[in-house]
């Protein structure tokens, strides 16, 4: 049994940047507004989030830096896409480069240095119950927050009326701003917002899952996470399942790896053929498994075509000049 | 007549100060790595070995240095550009880099090059390695010593030799303590991906390892042996600031000695190209300071690393392939021609090697 619930864990470890950082992409997709810079907004938060943990001592502070630069960092491509209206797609690569390059120079500094490690939750009696006292109550705080920020999101997009209105600026901002809408505001809240949680995305690498700055740490997570928002279908809770889907055959291939056959003599024929035959593949072969299973879920729960070209915000990557 | 002998004694002198200004001009090293020197690990320690250049050599030298190069065409650019500035001696610090290398030391016959790990030369192209897999074998006895499940976790990149050579030394080194002890092993496929490697290292303590070792460049995995309250070994970089309570030792890359001596070569005109292996005599492979463990296991380790450093080599017969044939008969030892292809495990190994 503590086996079960020390894989669940790292499942959870493992899922929540990727949670984090698709949730907030895709509200600003649903903007219409197209970021590629998740990856370069995800590292800025990793080196803020480490470099204020260590210079302050609070971990708790890390946190909080790592969400107000992964916003402002975002600002930088909100002024360019939303302000001058330039082209997103170049934009957004171009973030990410200037991210990762900027990262690397503010923490040669950090290099080598032990970091903070933000505390589990621990309440009394409830962290100490089996199984699910670990699970449910005795987790880091970023996962609550994940957990939090994706029933957020879904109900703000689709039981409020600014989540209305949000989502009609991305399906036509042309005709948003004929009924008065202030397209541009809107997308530069949604950009901040997409860029905090990049930011926090990238303060849970740095505080959470491994504690330490190095550089190109989030080692292409903002790209993944990019990929979940688009086989969402932009909902909020198949990027919950994405994400999860994603974790569970991540860490699920590093298991099969390092388990022993022997383990599964007794086991159910089918159980162990299945162990048997995932231990004979390459390694290669396991390293794809978790994109290929994430891609082929989503696809298969989004594949009601008419329903897929609703979620899609049609304005997507489109720049808005407002004419008059 | 008075004046013509002026005029040209006036030249000489300003000929001789040119000279001394041209003997006076610094030697110009650089560098091209593979990662950012940020990584604290493989291009961190060569650019420790650069640091100790300028400390050691001050100002008879300037150097130069290149991150982040990818392998291939870039790496071409790189050497070229490094070349045009001004460089007299050139490092390169990654096996994929041997073929870019190669085509600019051709170019550039008055330039030295010198290539990490690779193994083609010229006469201006000489390569250095180091023998990581010493210090492994004395990793894998520390482990067989401490580990009370008498099983290990080993974090893997890549099925090169580099890698396959480091995995054998380490059982070979366990099994001469205990027979049975056993390896497990989880490919990342991934030189640097921190979360990949601590989650490998969660599923290799969940899965009955006790120990963990990595052919990984991040501190990630010994941060959750950390954790855990197990024990582990750091790689490339003494890590024990990340694992106060965890760490055992590390397997550490030392260059310094190796580019001051270069260097020094150079500078008094006795430069040649070789092709060299240095190892833990040399004190290219490093190992940290012992801690986290008993007296006589460090007392055990101590002798390993001497008798290493005295010439005794970890590959030395009777030692079978994993299938059970005979690969080195009593007392042979393995050549370093089979060391640097190595492509097969050797017996005990319970993992099928990718191809």
């Amino acid at each position: 049994m503590d086996i079960t619930v020390n894989i669940l864990l790292t499942i959870a470890t493992a899922a929540t940047p990727l949670l984090v950082a698709a949730i907030g992409e895709l509200v600003v997709e649903r903007s219409g507004v197209l970021n590629l810079g998740v990856e370069g907004m995800m590292i800025m938060g990793a080196v803020a989030g480490f470099g204020a943990g260590y210079l302050t001592g609070s971990p708790w502070l890390g946190l909080l830096a790592a969400i107000v630069v992964g916003a402002l960092f975002s600002l930088l491509f909100a002024f360019m896409t939303l302000t001058l209206a330039t082209n997103q797609v170049a934009t957004g690569l171009s973030l990410t480069l200037l991210g990762l390059g900027v990262s690397g120079m503010l923490g040669t500094g950090f290099v080598g240095l032990p970091g903070q490690r933000l505390p589990n939750l621990y309440i009394p009696v409830l962290s100490d119950l089996p199984v699910v006292g670990k699970l449910l109550f005795g987790q880091d705080p970023v996962f609550y927050i994940s957990i939090l920020l994706t029933l957020g999101v879904a109900w703000f997009l689709f039981r409020t009326r600014t989540g209305l209105t949000l989502r009609s600026i991305g399906d036509s901002h042309g005709s948003a701003h004929a009924l008065g809408i202030h397209v541009i505001r809107y997308r530069y809240l949604a950009v901040l917002f997409g860029g905090g949680c990049a930011g926090l995305a990238g303060g849970q690498l740095s505080l959470v899952y491994t504690p330490q700055w190095v550089e190109n740490m989030s080692a292409g997570r903002g790209w993944i996470a990019l990929a979940l928002v688009v086989f969402a279908s932009w909902r909020p809770l198949r990027a919950l399942a994405g994400a999860y889907i994603f974790g569970l055959i991540w860490i699920g291939q590093l298991h099969v790896q390092a388990i022993d056959l022997q383990q599964f003599t007794g086991a159910p024929w089918l159980l162990y053929k299945t162990i048997e035959l995932l231990k004979s593949l390459p390694s290669q072969y396991l390293a794809m498994l978790p994109y290929l299973a994430t891609v082929v879920v989503l696809v298969l729960i989004s594949r009601n075509k008419r329903l897929t070209m609703m979620n899609t915000p049609a304005s997507l990557g489109q720049p808005f000049v407002p004419d008059r | 007549m008075k004046r013509l002998l002026i005029a040209l004694m006036t030249t000489a002198a300003a000929l001789s100060m040119a000279v001394t200004a041209e003997a006076q001009e610094k030697l110009k090293a650089c560098w091209v790595y593979v990662g950012p020197i940020g990584d604290f690990g493989y291009s961190y320690q060569h650019d420790q070995g650069r640091l100790e250049v300028e400390k050691e050599l001050g100002d008879k030298v300037e150097t130069a240095y290149l991150e982040n190069i990818s392998e291939g065409p870039d790496a071409e650019r790189a050497f070229e550009r490094l070349a045009r500035e001004g460089c007299k001696v050139i490092f390169g610090t990654s096996f994929g880099f041997m073929d870019s290398e190669l085509k600019v030391a051709k170019k550039f016959p008055d330039i030295k090059f010198e290539h990490a790990t690779g193994y083609k030369t010229l006469d201006n192209l000489g390569v250095y390695n180091a023998r990581f897999y010493e210090g492994r074998y004395v990793m894998g006895q520390i482990a067989a010593k401490m580990s009370k499940k008498g099983v290990a976790g080993y974090i893997v990149s890549f099925p090169i030799p580099e890698v396959v050579m480091g995995i054998n030394a380490f059982l070979l080194g366990a099994q001469s303590i205990n027979p049975d002890f056993k390896l497990k092993i989880v490919w990342v496929n991934s030189w640097f991906d921190p979360g990949k490697e601590a989650d490998a290292a969660k599923a290799l303590f969940d899965q009955g390892a006790d120990i963990i070792t990595q052919h990984t460049d991040s501190t990630a995995a010994l941060q959750v042996a950390e954790e855990r309250g197990l024990l582990g070994f750091g790689q490339s970089s003494d890590m024990i600031k990340f694992a106060p309570k965890a760490q055992l030792t590390s397997n550490t890359d030392n260059w310094g000695p190796y580019y001051v001596g270069r260097l020094k070569a150079v500078l008094d005109g006795t430069w040649k190209s070789d092709n060299v292996w240095l190892g833990i005599k040399d004190d290219a492979v490093k190992l940290a300071p012992f801690t986290n463990m008993p007296d006589d296991v460090k007392k055990m380790a101590e002798d390993t690393e001497k008798k290493i450093a005295g010439g005794w080599n970890p590959f030395t017969g009777p030692i079978a392939k994993q299938d059970g044939t005979p690969w080195l008969k009593d007392g042979e030892v393995a050549d370093d021609g089979t060391l640097l292809g190595m492509n097969f495990y050797v017996k005990g190994v319970d993992d099928k090697l990718p191809q």
